[in-house]
């Protein structure tokens, strides 16, 4: 990688996180109603028991992924549906939805990428013990939000 | 207000949860609720329901919410129930499309219920 690429890659980066937690920020507060707070990933160990993720192709290219625990994704569910009694299902489904909502959210906030951008259905994976590699090789933003204590990664990575 | 007949179309059983409670919280008063998951089940409902209004979302598999917005208007029972669409698809081209096949409220994900309210009240003659 040249010096100017990756200047233009770290620029990206620095613009492209602000978006991001703000996107995760309204979601947060609009469809849960509570205040996400901004903590560093260094902090907690391994998070990934659920991971949601939702594709995006064309102006943008890559994958947006929301991992968390078993119990902040069923904290995230109870607080969608507001009940008492929540199954894995609706635990997964929340999830993907908050994933696709944040994806959704951050790709409306970008000026003239919104229009040419397309977003693919969520798909959430259950359990840790798994390697994620994705192909895009470009922009990778990560930003950890604490949702009742709880750590929810959420990571952007992009094809350049 | 009359009781209303609602027909919820998103992939997530847990918005679709959300967008009814949102009606609730919007002081409609619902006498039924049909949900379906994309637009092939959405037609397949209105076979044999009929509804007073419509909310959509737009990404979904199988069949989209902007192709089963232009099918609507092949559903006799359907003809003139307004659709509101509800989706993080928030872009111009989008909001477009979605109007211009027959949507009559466009409402980007992530929705409060005084959205909804003030989306849907007005199509169904009342004040939000």
């Amino acid at each position: 990688m040249s010096a100017s690429t990756a200047l233009t890659k770290r620029s990206q980066e620095e613009n492209w996180l602000p978006i991001l937690e703000l996107a995760i920020k309204e979601v947060f507060e609009i469809m849960l109603g509570c205040r996400v707070t901004p903590s560093a990933e260094t902090e907690h160990g391994p998070h990934g028991e659920f991971t949601a993720m939702v594709g995006l192709a064309g102006a943008l290219c890559g994958i947006l992924t929301v991992c968390c625990n078993a119990k902040t994704a069923g904290l995230i569910a109870k607080g969608m549906l507001g009940g008492t009694t929540i199954s894995e299902d609706e635990v997964v489904d929340a999830l993907g939805e908050i994933c696709n909502m944040i994806t959704g959210n951050f790709k409306n906030k970008l000026a003239g990428t919104d229009e040419r951008c397309m977003l693919s259905v969520p798909s959430v994976v259950s359990g840790g013990a798994y390697r994620f590699h994705s192909l895009a090789d470009g922009t990778s933003v990560e930003t950890v939000a604490l949702f009742e204590g709880g750590p929810v990664v959420v990571r952007l990575q992009l094809h350049n | 207000m009359d009781k209303i007949r609602a027909l919820i179309v998103d992939d997530s059983s847990v918005m679709r949860k959300i967008v009814e409670r949102s009606l609730r919280q919007a002081g409609i008063d619902m006498d039924k609720v049909v949900e379906a998951g994309n637009g092939a089940e959405a037609l397949a409902a209105l076979q044999s329901n009929v509804v007073d209004l419509i909310l959509c979302d737009i990404n979904m598999p199988v069949m989209d919410g902007l192709e089963f917005v232009r099918q609507v208007a092949t559903v006799e029972s359907a003809k003139g129930v307004p659709i509101v669409m509800i989706t993080t698809e928030g872009s111009e081209s989008h909001v477009v499309q979605a109007l211009s096949a027959g949507a009559r409220g466009y409402i980007r994900k992530p929705f409060t219920p005084d959205q909804v309210k003030e989306h849907v009240l007005p199509l169904l003659g009342k004040k939000p």
